[in-house]
């Protein structure tokens, strides 16, 4: 067993894990964070999706003791500290961008980052930038309407 | 499903790896960005006994470009060289080629040494390295690196010339030569998926070569030097249908993939040969 600690959602927390700990078990089953969402376990579904030091990656696909000492957010850590919703949480529930709400974390997660690095992205971007993950429910469009218009939120916001 | 158990060493710099790696002999395997190798453990396609994860060995997170070429050393993520404008000036197709290989969160973690070690025949990095004529450097406890040309690095679907106790510590691509293009086409049923089939293209003024993908157990070069001469495609397309060996499975027959290789690779060679039209234009002038 390696004990490691992370920086989770700004919050210093320690686990116990073997080697083979998936770090999207670590966060759901040692550190009760039950927000990030397992599909497939093989990189393909993207509802495991957070982010590392501020860049998304397949928690699925990352072994917990390999980012030891990082940063990691979940979806329970995009809300601001009194719990409201962020940008990109706001534009989704305003556009519909989810029904079942099972693959919503990765998007959020995954469109965070994206608009981070790019505020005003092209059609062609967010597509690009959402292609890893997938959803069952919604037929996409929503989604992709969500993403525009958090973008212009944060617009909104930053002035 | 879950990785079965194994035991695992973070070794913090090379001689440590080496050193795990050497004592784990075949039993050992390194964990790079782990979006190859997870998954295969996940479930349970591979379960080596030992696992060397090389995340924090320092001095493996490099990469340099030179009017040679672009050296990634074994931690360069794809993400990273995709990005780095100085490898795409030297070496354009890099970033064509790392567009296509899965998707941006894939591509945070994956590494591009990595993509080279696993040797999927349909991956992009393996032509690319194929196609430049490009080499993967090894190390080895105890004995001197060793520098694998790629037309003998990849041996078989997922083998390649690393041994039992090596790491691939980088791998390098020549650069871009000057009057030159490139191109990359691929076609895959989803986006960000591995190809049905694709080509990697090279056009120099002395000569013009296809890598494919997807068509055969390891990238399949084919020197198409004199067809292009002539400025015949379709000959150029009809060489690259005769040498691909594909494979029929659930995704496509293997007549579906011949055909796609000889139409993609029509297409890629007229792309890289205007562009080497308009960089030897601006060279001349
Ligand atoms: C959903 C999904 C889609 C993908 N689509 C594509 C695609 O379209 N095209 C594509 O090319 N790839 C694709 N990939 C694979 C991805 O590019 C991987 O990142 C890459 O193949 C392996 O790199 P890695 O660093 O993640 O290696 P790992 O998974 O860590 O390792 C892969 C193998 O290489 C060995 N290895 C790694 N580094 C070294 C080293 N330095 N020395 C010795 N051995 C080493 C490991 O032991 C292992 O056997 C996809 C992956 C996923 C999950
Ligand atoms: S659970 Fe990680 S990508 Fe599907
Ligand atoms: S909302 Fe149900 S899977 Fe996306």
């Amino acid at each position: 067993m390696f004990d490691i600690t992370l920086r989770v959602n700004g919050v210093l927390r320690q686990a116990s894990v073997p080697g083979r700990r998936l770090l999207s078990d670590c966060l759901r089953h040692d550190l009760g964070l039950t927000g990030t969402h397992v599909g497939c376990e093989h990189g393909v579904c993207g509802c495991c999706t957070v982010l590392l030091d501020g860049e998304p990656v397949r928690s699925c696909l990352t072994f917990a003791v390999t980012v030891d000492g990082r940063e990691i957010t979940t979806v329970e850590g995009l809300a601001g500290p009194g719990g409201e919703l962020s940008p990109v949480q706001r534009a989704f529930a305003e556009c519909h961008g989810l029904q079942c709400g099972f693959c919503t974390p990765g998007f959020l997660c995954t469109a965070t980052a994206l608009l981070r690095d790019n505020p005003s992205p092209s059609e062609e971007d967010v597509l690009e930038g959402l292609s890893g993950n997938l959803c069952r429910c919604t037929g996409y469009q929503n989604i992709v309407k969500a993403v525009h218009r958090a973008a212009e939120l944060i617009a909104e916001e930053s002035r | 499903m879950k990785p079965p158990p194994f035991d695992y060493h973070a070794p913090r710099d090379l001689g440590e790896a080496l050193a795990a790696l050497a004592e784990a002999g075949p039993d050992g395997k390194v964990l790079a960005g782990g979006q190859s190798l997870i998954p295969l453990l996940n479930m349970r396609l591979a379960a080596p006994a030992r696992l060397i994860d090389i995340n924090r060995v320092a001095g493996l997170d490099t990469l340099s470009a030179g009017p040679e070429g672009v050296r990634a050393g074994a931690l360069a993520r794809h993400a990273r060289v995709e990005r780095s404008a100085e490898a795409a000036a030297v070496q354009p197709l890099l970033r064509r080629a790392l567009r296509l290989v899965a998707h941006p969160v894939i591509r945070n973690r994956g590494t591009v040494v990595g993509s080279l070690v696993h040797a999927d025949p349909a991956a992009e990095l393996p032509a690319v390295l194929a196609l430049l004529g490009g080499s993967v450097r090894l190390a080895a406890a105890g004995g001197a690196e060793r520098d694998v040309p790629a037309a003998e690095f990849f041996t078989g679907p997922m083998e390649s010339a690393v041994r039992p106790g090596e790491l691939a510590v980088s791998a390098f691509f020549p650069a871009l030569p000057p009057g030159s293009g490139v191109s990359f086409r691929e076609l895959a049923r989803r986006h960000g998926d591995y190809a049905l089939a694709g080509v990697a293209v090279l056009v120099t003024p002395a000569a013009a070569r296809v890598a494919c993908i997807g068509v055969g157990p390891v990238p399949i070069v084919v020197d198409v030097t004199e067809q292009a001469a002539a400025g015949d495609w379709a000959a150029a397309a009809q060489a690259v249908r005769e040498r691909v060996e594909p494979e029929e499975d659930i995704h496509a027959s293997a007549d579906y993939r011949r055909h796609l290789a000889g139409v993609l690779a029509g297409q890629a060679l007229r792309d890289a040969a205007r562009e080497a039209e308009t960089t030897g234009v601006r060279h001349h002038a």
